[in-house]
């Protein structure tokens, strides 16, 4: 019973936060709300006991991709704030709103119907262990090519957003 | 054991992507395009942990690819802002309908 209400109040997290990034007018205000919206997935993985990935979620999403996303935000400042007042949405919205509810209602349909082969045991204790283990063998070449990755996107963001010329074109 | 049904975990998953592609369709700003982004990739970690947690809770595949996915939307965030403050400086504006270089 008492699980059932926690998944309840992270769902309300997950999803009011999700609709606050994209319906929010301040730029700034969506991305608290995504933070609101991380919190709540993290909770997600402690109730699907996967402790690990929640903290994981803590420290990435809403440690450093979230402070990331506020940092630009307030390197954008004239553009995202001072335009609160006016709407955020493109002339899209309208055929957007349909497509999204569309794709929702036709993946609950999908969903509801199937008949999952579920398993009741228990996952493994060790989970953090076996994961270790498992970045070292059966998954090294995933992993080496993700850390090729992380080295590549590093150096890419620090030679993109190092300032080599003056603008050359305002455009207003 | 599993007090909740795999089916609502599939359905907040599923809210939350469609919330999200709704949110990169219909933004202006590319800062924004970009949180709605990592709000698709957060429904699509919550069905990865969710089917291994209910049908393959011995195996550890799900949590690796949900761990691969935090990894790649680190790399998408940190590459996509720089992107945004390049265009930022060049142009003065983040909205991303202003972007018209390569049109026509």
């Amino acid at each position: 019973m008492i699980i059932q209400a926690i998944f309840i109040v992270m769902t309300l997290c997950t999803l009011g936060g999700a609709v606050g990034v994209v319906s929010s007018r301040n730029l700034f205000h969506s991305a608290l709300y995504l933070i609101l919206s991380f919190f709540g997935v993290a909770g997600y993985y402690v109730l699907l006991s996967a402790g690990f990935l929640a903290v994981i979620q803590l420290m990435v999403y809403i440690g450093a991709i979230a402070i990331l996303i506020l940092f630009a935000i307030m390197f954008s400042r004239e553009s995202a704030m001072n335009s609160a007042k006016e709407s955020q949405a493109n002339r899209q919205r309208w055929l957007g709103l349909p497509v999204a509810m569309g794709l929702f209602i036709s993946l609950i349909a999908v969903i509801i119907p199937v008949n999952w082969p579920i398993q009741q045991t228990a996952p493994t204790t060790d989970m953090v262990r076996d994961l270790g283990v498992a970045f070292l063998t059966s998954y090294l070449i995933p992993f080496e090519v993700v850390s090729v990755l992380l080295s590549v996107a590093l150096i890419g963001a620090v030679m993109l957003a190092r300032e080599e010329n003056p603008p050359v074109k305002e455009t207003k | 054991m599993l007090p909740i049904p795999l089916s609502w975990w599939l359905a907040v998953s599923a809210a939350l992507f469609s919330i999200g592609l709704y949110g990169a369709l219909s933004r202006k700003n590319a800062i924004a395009i970009l949180m709605s982004v990592e709000l698709i990739l957060n429904a699509v970690n919550i069905n990865l942990v969710a089917f291994w947690r209910y049908i393959a809770p011995q195996a550890i595949d799900g949590q690796m690819f949900a761990i691969m996915v935090i990894t790649l939307a680190a790399a998408e965030a940190a590459v996509g802002l720089a992107i945004v403050i390049v265009i930022y400086r060049q142009y003065a504006s983040a909205v991303v309908e202003e972007f018209d270089l390569l049109k026509n």
